[in-house]
């Protein structure tokens, strides 16, 4: 399927319109729609007479990626406990670009994660490091994505769950790690580890969808703990995670739908995290990626709903392509912001899940057919094979000790 | 990303100290095949060179508490060093007053960060002493209203140490600031869920409030959901309260087109549609005009949401035999 790109005109209607009260939040959405507009308005010009546009710089995308797998600069002390995540992040985004390393370099990465295994179960921000829900769930999609016996046999499964349940509360919520702060992150984390490695039990995860739903808010998203505003990370993490436990039932659907569309910005195309916040290119996975959820369940009612997402995928698309690119390679969250490792995987992430919708439908590529990436599994943010590939495997090979709680 | 910042002039390293000379320090031990390596500063390099020895060796000394501090200063995200200090703090009886000085200059310098909020949290309950908290959170939000871990520790304080007597005031003063600060609403609605409760007076008297803040900016979201989110109270519904009902239609009537007056309208259809109360305002017609209304021309980019309602409303149609007017 084919899409047309909003024309500038379209775009520019859209701006914000203040009511003649100034605020904060206005003030500082008009400034982000001026740069926005700015963009558009060039691109338009340079499409005009550039048939290629737009499109997506894949090589730049690539060999950066391929250089922070190995080396990063000293601005990233501040994410030295969190050396898992960076290479999910890296992996995940060199997949979406059907770049993945070699199996050499993927061997490394192997022999690394095994330094950042902590004794007790679970891994760490890197080696010698406590063992961290987060790390743990990054580490274990990344051995997911290389998808070798020896990735998944590095996996310590037994004491794994020991780990898990350690965190655990008896409110079924869980803690990041042991004596940290505990919010639904954690809930979802676990879920999403114990279902890939196959050490999911009823017990561990008894009264977790019910802590789970009570972070629904009035608004109808997911809040990061009861009572708390209801924000686009949390909510991709509550959903996916009732998800996992098979207990969406619990959710208000129409609520969540009709919070989670209204957080695709209306001149930008891409999301914000909360109302009434700014647009930034990391949402377009946690609100896009919610989607695709929303119509499996919707369609339990309605079979068509298969095959459909119901965002606007060609905007947001326009968005990441756009305005979401650093020249030298590397997403970001908005025009004038630095390229991370985190904005490149969740932003082309997001470029994923609107391409591709509920993955059952015809896909909807917004520029040149190289653009295309490809698809993403919607609970676990890894490929749908994957996913399966590696259930099946620790299916096939049960951990040593069986959970008996 | 901020900058880790290690530039001052006069550092000793830890490896030139003589109180240190006893210790060996511990490398970090990335295997044969290191990857994601980051080029850290010499003086990163080696205090956490030392920070590893201390922990492999389960020291509780005072100078293993002063290591923490800088440990913190290059990297204040790392969980771990944050998990010993605590570990240490409690081993060697250290003051914990000092302690709430020192994680609240911390928070200043980094306060998106989920660990500095969680050992702030982990002190006050320590202490049983919440005192501080609704100025240092206050503090934080004055900087950024918006700060998703103030509110958080807001909330926990306030709800763990029944803070709520003066809180609407806060919320009050916020929203006068900004009446688009969502987080400010959501505030609210924590302090009637949790405290006041949801008296029809106390219903009414927010739905009044809400409306006198959609009076004046018609195009705020916020002010909107939380209408909605109080309606959910209203034993009447969505549909059955008359002055919200009259509000609405004087806006629409008043060539309102908010695309959220709108939706809300929609809403107050699907419900007198659900309970069998559909009038010459709120019906299966009106709600599907107002679908098209959106998708076509006031809420484009949601068009594809605003067709599936309205195909939704279709099939109440063929359901109910609804006869709209
Ligand atoms: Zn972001």
């Amino acid at each position: 399927m084919t899409s047309v790109l909003r024309l500038f005109r379209d775009i520019a209607s859209e701006s914000y319109n203040d009511e003649g009260y100034a605020s904060n939040t206005s003030l500082e959405q008009i400034d982000v729609e001026a740069i926005v507009c700015n963009i558009y308005r060039r691109f338009e010009h340079k499409a005009a007479i550039d048939p290629s546009l737009p499109k997506l710089i894949r090589k730049a995308h690539c060999n950066v990626l391929k250089d922070w797998l190995m080396h990063l600069p000293g601005n990233y002390s501040c994410l030295d406990a969190s050396r898992p995540w960076l290479i999910y992040w890296i992996l995940h985004s060199l997949w979406l670009l059907k770049k993945l390393p070699d199996a050499e370099t993927l061997s490394k990465v192997v022999n690394f994660l095994k330094q950042c295994q902590h004794k007790d179960g679970g891994y760490g921000g890197g080696p010698m490091q406590h063992s961290h829900l987060g790390t743990t769930y990054a580490a274990v999609n990344a051995l997911s994505i290389i998808g070798t016996d020896e990735a998944y046999d590095s996996i310590d499964r037994s004491s794994l769950q020991t780990f898990l349940w350690t965190l655990r509360d008896v409110d079924g919520s869980f803690a990041l790690h042991n004596g940290g702060e505990q919010d639904i992150r954690g809930a979802y984390c676990a879920a999403s580890v114990a279902k890939i490695t196959n050490i999911y039990t009823e017990a561990l995860f008894d009264k977790t969808a019910e802590w789970v739903i009570s972070c629904q808010t009035y608004e109808g998203g997911f809040a990061g703990c009861p009572g708390m505003e209801a924000h686009g990370g949390y909510a991709f993490c509550g959903l996916a995670c009732l998800a996992l436990l098979d207990r969406t039932q619990l959710c208000d659907i129409d609520a969540l739908l009709r919070w989670s569309v209204n957080r695709q910005m209306r001149l930008e195309g891409g999301f914000q995290g909360r109302t009434n916040k700014l647009v930034d290119g990391c949402y377009s996975f946690w609100q896009g990626g919610i989607f695709p959820i929303i119509s499996a369940i919707l369609a339990k009612d309605n079979k068509e709903l298969i095959e459909t997402v119901l965002f606007n995928q060609g905007a947001l698309q326009e968005y990441i392509i756009v305005c979401c690119q650093s020249p030298e390679g590397g997403l970001i969250d908005k025009p004038g912001k630095p390229r991370d490792i985190y904005h490149t995987c969740y932003t082309l992430s997001g470029l994923s899940v609107a391409q591709h919708g509920t993955g059952t439908g015809e896909s909807l590529v917004i520029g040149a057919s190289e653009t295309e990436l490809n698809r993403v599994h919607p609970l676990h943010n890894i490929a749908p094979h994957m996913v399966y590939n590696a259930v099946h495997y620790f299916i096939r090979h049960p951990p040593p000790v069986k959970d008996d709680n | 990303m901020s900058d880790c910042g290690d530039s001052d002039a006069g550092w000793i390293f830890y490896k030139d100290r003589p109180d240190w000379n006893d210790i060996k320090p511990v490398p970090e031990d990335d295997g044969i095949t290191p990857v994601v390596v980051i080029a850290h500063s010499e003086k990163f390099e080696d205090v956490y060179d030392y920070f590893r020895a201390i922990l492999q060796k389960d020291e509780k000394s005072q100078r293993a508490l002063e290591l923490t501090k800088d440990a913190v200063e290059l990297n204040s995200a790392n969980y771990t060093v944050w998990q010993y200090r605590r570990e240490l703090l409690k081993e060697l009886g250290t003051d914990l007053r000092s302690e709430l000085d020192y994680v609240e200059s911390v928070i200043k310098i980094s306060p998106k960060n989920y660990q500095v909020w969680h050992h702030r949290r982990v002190l006050v309950e320590w202490l049983q002493d919440p005192s501080q908290e609704l100025d240092l959170t206050a503090e934080a939000l004055l900087h950024d209203p918006k700060n998703y871990h103030a509110w958080q520790h807001r909330q926990w304080a306030i709800k763990s140490f029944r803070l709520y007597d003066k809180e609407i005031e806060f919320v009050d003063s916020l929203l006068s600031d900004d009446v688009r600060n969502n987080s400010a609403w959501n505030q609210r609605y924590f302090v009637h869920n949790n405290h006041t409760g949801w008296s029809d007076m106390n219903v009414q008297r927010e739905i009044c409030y809400t409306l006198e803040k959609i009076k004046f900016v018609k195009n705020n979201e916020s002010a909107w959901n939380y209408l909605r989110g109080i309606l959910l109270h209203d034993k009447r519904g969505i549909n059955g309260n008359g002055v919200v009902t009259a509000f609405c239609e004087e806006l629409y009537k008043n060539r309102c087109r908010s695309p959220f007056l709108l939706a809300f309208i929609i809403d107050v259809c699907e419900e007198a549609i659900k309970k069998n109360e559909t009038n010459g305002f709120h019906n299966v017609e009106r709600a599907k005009e107002l679908c098209t209304a959106l998708a076509t021309k006031y809420d484009k980019i949601r068009e594809k949401y605003w067709m599936y309602l309205r195909d939704r409303f279709e099939m109440y149609v063929c359901v109910n035999g609804e006869n709209s007017q």
